[in-house]
């Protein structure tokens, strides 16, 4: 757990990677893209605390014992949930895969948790893989990409047919959760590739799944936010909003903090720190130590509690992944009520 | 020269210019200033994306186009680039422009569909019926009209006026500024009524706001605002992380 100020924090970390980019990874005639990818990601970092930047080698491939330092001992994180990205198409082995995301699993048992990933392009050999995933490891979420580069494709939606039926099957797999990167536009070529409408929908279709929108619909957080008002089962997973703003934009992170509480409420907001784009340390420490500026601009957010910070950083993930919390970490209940919960409710009656 | 040196130099003339008239470097500058990348809403030049502009004596133009990321939407840095084609091409004097987009991944396909003077779908066959992206531009140019008009709103409200009052008021009524400015340009641009008596605050299909409608559209209006400075930011500080620039907005936001 992380401590701070004298107080103990529950911390699940909704969003990290273990990947390996260093050039012996690079697939013969993609070195381009998988160099300018991971070079990308560097940059990003340049945007945190610069005590905490990596050199690029470094950055390209990290050990297990960095991460567990990194993650566990530096920054109090109780729990990891890794996202994988194949990036089969640029690296050998692929760039963050599930099995190289398996090897902290295998290492820090009951502390990492490791989301499969399906691609309704791909086929029966999508859901075949990820059966075989959920053998080896029950999963609890998903990741999906839906801006993908495959085979000729620009990019799916997860309002396609075949997309569809993999939800059913995930659903009836038992996992519950499903992470769409809906974030910075990396590879799309056409709108559809990176708008949220499809969220919208599936989250109607599939009451019983969470969808757990990544990056909060960056550089579209309007969108996200008139969907998750409206969706009770869509969340806001936070990696880059603190990573890339907290330090680098004060200011907009106060914003983009104040517009989120608003539409969205803390009840359905999540810490992710995207490692090893940036550490969690600072980004922890760092919201435990926010708050609004004193600035008449600020003052209609609603305001952020102790027990927001706690559900935020762990409790509200926790509830998704069904971690128990230790007893005297969690926050009194009932939860707050978010202010924009009556439009959402107004909005679906008025439709149906 | 880039529109820093212009910056940081200011009336510095070009070598053989006669005094006072403006280098052929310095006519192309400021004909991109009104490039403007359409998801942020902001000129091409103020964002730093033009990384460098040559010209030779007969009139032949090279504009040099870097991007905050290798990986940026290919759909967006096509409209740029031609953009800053076409507004180049326009000026007098000027022969062959040559537009090059530096170090993105679809940098060949871009540069070589703007070297034949084709359209996005000369770039990127099949990828789209609409060659000139017109439904994308005209997405965000709803955005960045409503975000530009809350940025009003929200300052004459916080002088006094009342709901009443704001949507009663006319475009020649708007405060003259940049920001009004810009939506009236952007209105001309999506054939939103933009003259001196039409009303200066507009829903995204240009039917007048009320003051009863006011409190929950300028909610929504300032999200897309934040958003729209937000990205702008992350786009900046990527952009000088990137090429070695000096962050001169860290941790003031420009404020």
């Amino acid at each position: 757990m992380h401590e701070h100020n004298g107080q103990k924090y529950f911390v699940v970390d909704e969003h990290q990677h273990f990947w390996d980019a260093s050039p012996e990874n690079w697939i013969k005639g993609q070195e381009q893209y998988a160099k300018g990818w991971i070079e990308c990601f560097h940059a990003y970092m340049g945007l945190a605390p610069p005590e905490t930047h990596w050199p690029l080698e470094k950055f390209q491939k990290y050990s297990i014992e960095q991460y567990e330092h990194d993650v566990f001992e530096e920054a109090g994180v109780d729990v990891g949930i890794c996202q994988s990205t194949f990036l089969r198409a640029w690296y050998k082995d692929g760039f963050n895969t599930f099995d190289r995301n398996m090897q902290l699993a295998e290492r820090f048992p009951g502390k990492v948790i490791v989301n499969g990933r399906f691609d309704p392009r791909e086929g029966e050999a999508s859901m075949r893989e990820l059966e075989e995933q959920h053998k080896r490891a029950p999963l609890k979420g998903v990741k999906v990409y839906t801006a993908e580069w495959y085979n000729g494709s620009r990019g799916w939606s997860l309002k396609d047919p075949e997309a569809m039926r993999c939800l059913e099957k995930v659903q009836e797999m038992g996992i519950k959760n499903v992470h769409a990167h809906k974030g910075p536009t990396i590879w799309p070529m056409n709108k559809d590739a990176f708008g949220i409408e499809d969220i919208d929908y599936v989250a109607s279709m599939f009451p019983e799944l969470n969808f757990i929108v990544e990056h909060v619909g960056l550089p579209r957080i309007e969108d996200f936010c008139f969907v998750a008002t409206q969706e009770p089962n869509v969340y806001a997973g936070l990696a880059v909003v603190l990573g890339g703003l907290m330090y680098a934009r004060p200011r907009y992170f106060a914003k983009v903090m104040g517009e989120l509480l608003f539409w969205v409420g803390e009840d359905k907001m999540l810490f992710g720190s995207d490692y090893a784009i940036w550490e969690p340390k600072w980004q922890i420490e760092g919201f435990l130590n926010w708050d609004f500026p004193d600035d008449a601009e600020f003052s209609d957010y609603p305001r952020l509690t102790e027990a927001s910070r706690r559900k935020i950083l762990g409790i509200n993930a926790a509830k998704l992944y069904d971690i128990q919390v230790p007893e005297g970490l969690g926050v009194p209940e009932p939860p707050e009520t978010p202010a924009a919960q009556d439009t959402s409710q107004l909005v679906e009656t008025g439709s149906q | 020269m880039t529109s820093e040196e212009r910056a940081g130099a200011p009336g510095e003339g070009a070598v053989g210019t006669p005094s006072g008239a403006l280098s052929t470097e310095e006519r192309v500058l400021a004909a991109l200033d009104a490039v403007i990348d359409p998801e942020l809403d902001e000129p091409i030049t103020t964002l730093r994306f033009v990384s460098s502009v040559a010209a030779s004596p007969d009139g032949d133009v090279d504009v040099a186009l870097r991007l905050p990321t290798p990986q940026c939407a290919p759909n967006f840095a096509f409209l740029m680039a031609a953009d800053a084609r076409d507004a180049v091409r326009r000026l007098p004097g000027v022969r062959r422009v040559t537009v090059t987009l530096e170090d993105h991944y679809t940098g060949d396909e871009i540069n070589g569909a703007l070297a034949r003077g084709q359209g996005f779908t000369g770039a990127f066959p099949g990828e789209t019926a609409d060659d000139d992206l017109t439904g994308l531009r005209e997405l965000f140019s709803r955005k960045a009209l409503t975000a530009r008009q809350a940025n009003l709103c929200r300052s004459l409200l916080s002088t006094g006026a009342t709901a009443e009052q704001v949507v009663a008021m006319t475009v020649a009524e708007l405060p003259d500024g940049p920001e009004a400015r810009r939506c009236v340009a952007l209105r001309a641009q999506l054939g939103i009524d933009a003259r001196p008596r039409a009303p200066a605050f507009v829903l995204p299909d240009g039917e007048p706001l009320s003051a009863a409608a006011l409190p929950r559209w300028l909610r929504m209006a300032s999200l897309i605002a934040t958003s729209l400075e937000t990205n702008g930011g992350i786009c900046r500080d990527l952009l000088a992380v990137r090429h070695g620039l000096e962050q001169g907005h860290r941790r003031s936001d420009g404020a």
